[in-house]
């Protein structure tokens, strides 16, 4: 890998956290897999232990999808941090000169890309397989790829706060998973909407308002948390 | 003004101050829980809809208050930790996050038991049962994410930021909350629409919501002070007033 500068600018930096992190995923191919095969596996049991009628499961198909898929990305959280912290890179990312919000950013923004973005892209598979509503397949893609990026941004933080702590698994979803109830509500929300007839860009326009304040807010609270993590 | 609040980030000044304030917070929240209980559970007229059941409202509504103060008095004491390092907010933080996490239950627990009468169920997803549920949830992250450290400090501070991350999403997650039910199912019983109270019945709630806050002052003036105590063992002044302390050295 091409050595960066230490003095460059904000954008190489990014540009090489980016990179750095999509070659590590990348090569470590389960890690990106085992959330979609999870996601799949939950969505099979809910037919399994609810009940198998076409009409029941059509009728729920938005919250179950959406859970699932919050399940799912809630579970791939824990590795955000927990590698780079244990062979050291996370230090030297809190030594970097670039502010350490950017860089946080771009490493929630790969995690979107292979955790977020493949969800989103793989709900109508499991969507068609709950008989969801022939309408709603692009509302369910569109609103999973939008929420799922507030959940990365949100999830960062409690990664952030437990990554310091031996076994954070429980833990972290005890943090996390009250922050998700507004996007999984709007989220959830826009698919039934639309199977129900109605419009979801309502729903679609709180969800992107929900990520605008994400973006604008989390990374700062990740870069805390993370200092506290690694100084304390 | 400054000087003083400066001397209130020492944790010896806080504890003579804190001392001293104690006993008339302790009395005025006897005095105001025994007034407002007996007037409100004696002598208060009946509900004419819910009969005698609607006086859990005097432990009901001061709980529920209490519990979204304590949750910005939680973040308060968060923020002031976090900008100026006062170790004192975060002894009084450690100290209310579990206070204001009993408070949650008590207002849901009550609410729970007021609604068999009249609702005829112990719980409905309303919003505001759904949102103070998951204000409980918040508290207890909070507490668990402090217990969660080995070193204290670390623990503090990250406590700390969950709590300010907390602050700024009750408010979405309260509104979020309150559109998802109207999407859903109309609440079918609302608390919001009751009658307006005649002054009888709503002077002892006030002085119930009043005798509350009193508690919770002094309550988190004691459990501070002990605290204090617990983390400055080893300096001098706390071991000189342990020595004058009946049974000490001197």
């Amino acid at each position: 890998m091409r050595v960066v500068e230490p003095r460059a600018g904000l954008g190489v930096a990014i540009a090489a956290t980016v990179k750095r992190d999509l070659t590590l995923m990348l090569r470590r191919r389960s890690e990106v897999i085992n959330p979609l095969v999870f996601f799949a596996l939950v969505i099979t049991l809910f037919p399994l232990g609810i009940s198998p009628a076409p009409a029941l499961l059509a009728e729920i198909a938005p919250g179950l999808l959406w859970v699932a898929a919050l399940l799912a990305t809630q579970l791939s959280l824990d590795a955000l941090f927990r590698g780079d912290h244990d062979d050291g890179s996370l230090e030297q990312l809190l030594l970097a000169p670039q502010p350490l919000a950017a860089l946080v950013l771009a490493k929630v923004l790969v995690h979107w890309l292979l955790t977020g973005l493949p969800l989103a892209l793989m709900a109508p598979l499991l969507g068609l397989m709950l008989s969801l509503p022939s309408g709603g397949y692009g509302v369910l893609m569109l609103s999973l790829a939008l929420g799922s990026a507030s959940l990365s941004l949100i999830g960062a933080i409690g990664a952030a706060l437990t990554v310091g702590l031996a076994r954070g698994g429980v833990l972290l979803s005890l943090l996390v998973l009250p922050l998700y109830i507004p996007v999984l509500i709007f989220g959830a929300g826009a698919v039934q909407v639309i199977t129900l007839g109605g419009n979801a860009a309502p729903h679609l326009a709180i969800l992107g308002a929900l990520l605008a304040v994400a973006l604008m807010l989390a990374p700062w609270a990740i870069a805390a948390a993370l200092r506290i993590s690694i100084n304390g | 003004m400054w000087a003083f609040i400066h001397k209130l980030g020492s944790p010896k000044w806080f504890y003579a101050i804190a001392m001293r304030l104690q006993p008339w917070f302790w009395t005025a929240a006897l005095v105001l829980l025994a007034v407002g209980s007996v007037w409100g559970l004696a002598f208060a007229p009946a509900d004419y809809q819910q009969g005698n059941s609607f006086r859990i409202i005097y432990v009901h509504v001061p709980a529920a208050i209490l519990a979204q103060s304590c949750f910005i008095a939680l973040a308060a004491a968060a923020l002031v930790f976090l900008v100026w390092k006062i170790k004192v907010a975060d002894m009084a933080a450690a100290v209310i996050a579990p206070f204001g996490a009993a408070m949650t239950f008590v207002a849901l627990f009550s609410g729970s038991v007021w609604g068999v009468p009249t609702w005829g169920t112990w719980w409905i997803w309303d919003a505001r049962l759904t949102s103070m549920l998951i204000q409980l949830f918040l508290y207890l992250g909070v507490i668990a994410l402090r217990g969660a450290f080995l070193s204290r400090d670390s623990g503090a501070r990250a406590a700390s930021v969950l709590a300010l991350v907390g602050v700024v999403n009750i408010p979405i997650i309260k509104y979020s909350v309150e559109w998802w039910n109207t999407l859903h199912q109309p609440a079918t019983f609302t608390l919001t629409e009751r009658p307006a109270m005649p002054p009888e019945m709503w002077l002892p709630l006030l002085i119930m919501v009043l005798g509350f806050y009193c508690f919770f002052i002094a309550l988190t003036l004691m459990r501070t002070c002990s605290e204090i105590l617990k983390r400055e063992s080893a300096k001098r002044w706390v071991r000189e007033l342990a020595d004058e302390a009946p049974g000490g050295k001197r």
